[in-house]
């Protein structure tokens, strides 16, 4: 059998590359594969400790779904923010989109 | 149990003997027999995909009063190998700055969607690739890959009609996702479970009965899906070409065609096994399994005459109409008709078949009716909209 | 060494192989079909965990629906599809020290607690994980009003994603080419 370890280290590790894409990325719509891939990456836990706990509690595969349904809000969102942003000021990239700064 | 009744069990278990017999560790030989399993349906499939390019070839001659291929073999029946032999010697050309392993990996992917969807077909009672639980649901996910590859060819192909093309398709195939996926959930009401076999099993009154108009609407998304026509316009001959599979040539560009027919006729499986009872006919499916299959075939078979049958003659539609169609009609008539569905099905659990049969099919005409009735209205005020209301002849003078 | 564990770590490396692939690729299409096989490699993952219908819904809605908004969003959002720009910006050596910093420190936080190298039970093969899961989803005793607030905010985002997407000026030249 596996032991947890093995899905929570990965499940760190995803989170750790997802948490450095969005530091990083110059690009919005790559800062919001990096958080796509850090919502993943708890869903693998809460997938984990539903299977490793008391299966008959369903609670780790319904916050699961409700993390879907809240990704697939954010991304909608956000990329109708972008293309509003893009349509405006012609670049997505984070540097250069900065109205609020003075 | 003899291999008559059960064949795969008894192949698969004598094989095993076999290969532990020479030492093989058991889990290994049963890797290895299940993936030899797994070979041999895809190979059948293909097999049966070239004889499909033949029924195609020859349906539609009849259709448009032709007599198709009839030169190579006898009716035509060696063309499809000819056909073959033409794909696989033509050169195989990939277009400059074309996005090579995107432009590659599209029709391996387009022909992947196909196949997986038979794991979980049922052939017969004891004939099924894998009995998961979520069927339905997977149904959807393999379009999801399917709608993947269409937007790899278009963009790997770095050229502008095939780009227009996947768009175009791309935005058929996740609009019409929704009635269907609405309409694999009636079944799923009706058998209380998502898993094929379970739903084939409750079938004693085919769901065509039960849900007329659920049957028709997954017939309409299907065919969206396939992007065949009336709603073929990712490949409008006369506007982009050819669609998102332009660049394609010799073998790569057989896959995506005969993807296309395969996945025709597991639409049409599809629509056997949800709606007219898969294997099932008048208890013929357990004399034997392969009788089963047969069974399953032909019920396929009828259901991609008719998809043929609308693809060669209905016209294509413009894409703001098809979709407009889409999320102002069906959509809202796929919702009402699962609300209704599931309502009579809470109404009329304890009711006698009889009751039962005849209030879903009253149920399913009602909701036709209506949903048709606000259809024209909406239609004669856009029409009037548009127009102008038409004066009476004698008032214009 | 058995089956599960091949498969998990094949599964596992194939994740994060893709995941690093997807914030560091220079091509923003190619980043986003990376991100792709991520999702897949995820949905091994769940399938593994015996969550079907979660490994099953992981593809319809992020291969499905997420990716496809993705790669439209990139397509949509640039000009020329195959500049390269400078695709991290200037602090990145902070964010890669920030993001290993974060995984050494869970890590050994994880490891000190005594449930870390639990094992499963076996599956229970009577056990309906799906028919659970909508009943959890519908009862109220359980989980009816997040669902029913989840699907409050999706119609929310929809609304929110057409009027923040929709463009009056397209739409009044169009208007006015009539």
């Amino acid at each position: 059998m596996i032991p947890l370890s093995w899905y929570l280290i990965l499940a760190a590790a995803l989170f750790c590359v997802g948490l450095f894409g969005m530091l990083t990325r110059r690009n919005v719509v790559a800062i919001l594969f990096g958080i796509e891939l850090m919502l993943n990456a708890v869903n693998i836990n809460l997938v984990s400790f539903w299977r490793y706990g008391e299966i008959t509690s369903m609670s780790g595969q319904v916050f699961t779904i409700i993390v879907f349904a809240v990704a697939a809000a954010e991304v909608s969102v956000g990329l109708a923010l972008v293309i509003s942003a893009y349509r405006r000021r012609n670049t997505i990239v984070a540097d250069e989109l900065d109205m609020l700064k003075w | 149990m003899s291999f008559w009744n059960d064949p795969l069990k008894v192949a698969a278990g004598w094989l095993e003997g076999i290969l532990t017999g020479w030492g093989m560790n058991a889990i290994a030989a049963h890797v290895l027999t299940v993936f030899l399993g797994v070979l041999i349906l895809i190979v059948l499939l293909m097999v049966l995909d070239i004889f499909l390019v033949w029924i195609e070839r020859k349906v539609v001659a009849r259709f448009q009063d032709r007599l198709g291929p009839n030169r190579v073999g006898p009716f035509g029946l060696i063309q499809p190998f000819a056909d073959i032999i033409k794909l696989i010697i033509k050169e195989d050309t990939t277009p400059a700055n074309a996005d090579k392993a995107l432009y590659n990996l599209a029709p391996i992917l387009s022909m992947m969607s196909v196949l997986i969807l038979w794991a979980i077909v049922p052939l017969a009672p004891v004939m099924l690739g894998t009995d998961l639980n979520v069927g339905a649901l997977f149904l959807i996910a393999a379009g999801a890959i399917g709608t993947l590859s269409i937007i790899m060819a278009g963009w790997g192909s770095n050229n502008k009609f095939a780009l227009l093309g996947g768009f175009r398709q791309v935005a058929v195939m996740i609009s019409f996702e929704v009635p269907m996926l609405t309409m694999l959930l009636i079944p799923t009401i009706f058998a209380g479970s998502m898993n094929m076999n379970a739903i084939i099993n409750a079938q004693n009154v085919w769901y065509v009965w039960l849900s007329p108009l659920g049957a028709l609407i997954f017939l309409i998304a299907a065919i969206a899906e396939l992007g065949r026509s009336p709603f073929d316009l990712a490949e409008g001959e006369s506007e982009l070409v050819s669609g998102f599979n332009i660049e394609y040539s010799g073998m790569k560009f057989g896959m995506f065609y005969a993807g296309e027919l395969l996945h025709a006729f597991t639409y049409g499986g599809f629509l056997a096994i949800l709606f007219f009872g898969g294997y099932r006919f008048f208890g013929l499916e357990q004399v034997s399994p392969f009788l089963a299959i047969l069974i399953l075939i032909l019920k396929a078979m009828f259901g991609y005459w008719v998809i043929m049958w609308v693809k060669y003659t209905m016209m294509r539609i413009r894409i703001d109409q098809m979709l407009s169609f889409n999320w102002k009609f069906l959509t809202p008539l796929s919702f009402a008709l699962l609300l209704v569905t599931a309502l009579m099905n809470a109404l009329l659990s304890s009711a006698p078949t009889w009751l039962y049969v005849s209030g879903m099919i009253l149920a399913n005409i009602l909701t036709g009716w209506i949903a048709l009735e606000i259809a024209r209205s909406a239609t004669r005020q856009e029409r009037e909209r548009t127009e102008g209301i038409k004066q009476p002849a004698e008032v214009r003078h | 060494m058995t089956a599960q564990q091949i498969i998990f770590l094949i599964a596992a490396i194939y994740t994060l192989a893709s995941g690093v692939l997807t914030v560091t690729s220079r091509n923003l299409i190619h980043a986003a079909f990376w991100l792709i096989s991520a999702f897949f490699g995820v949905a091994a993952i769940y399938a593994l965990l015996n969550a079907n219908f979660i490994a099953i819904v992981q593809i319809v809605v992020y291969v499905g629906a997420i990716a496809i908004l993705f790669i439209f969003a990139v397509m949509l959002t640039r000009r020329d599809l195959r500049v390269s720009e400078h695709r991290l910006n200037k602090g990145w050596q902070i964010g890669a020290a920030l993001a290993a910093a974060l995984f050494v420190g869970m890590v050994s936080m994880l490891a000190q607690w005594s449930g870390f190298t639990k094992t499963a039970d076996a599956f229970p093969t009577q056990f309906d994980a799906v028919g659970a899961l909508g009943e959890a989803l519908t009862s109220p005793n359980a989980y009816v009003l997040p669902f029913e607030v989840a699907s409050a905010l999706l119609l929310a985002a929809l609304v929110g994603a057409v009027y923040v997407a929709f463009n009056p000026r397209a739409d009044e030249n169009s208007e006015a080419q009539k």
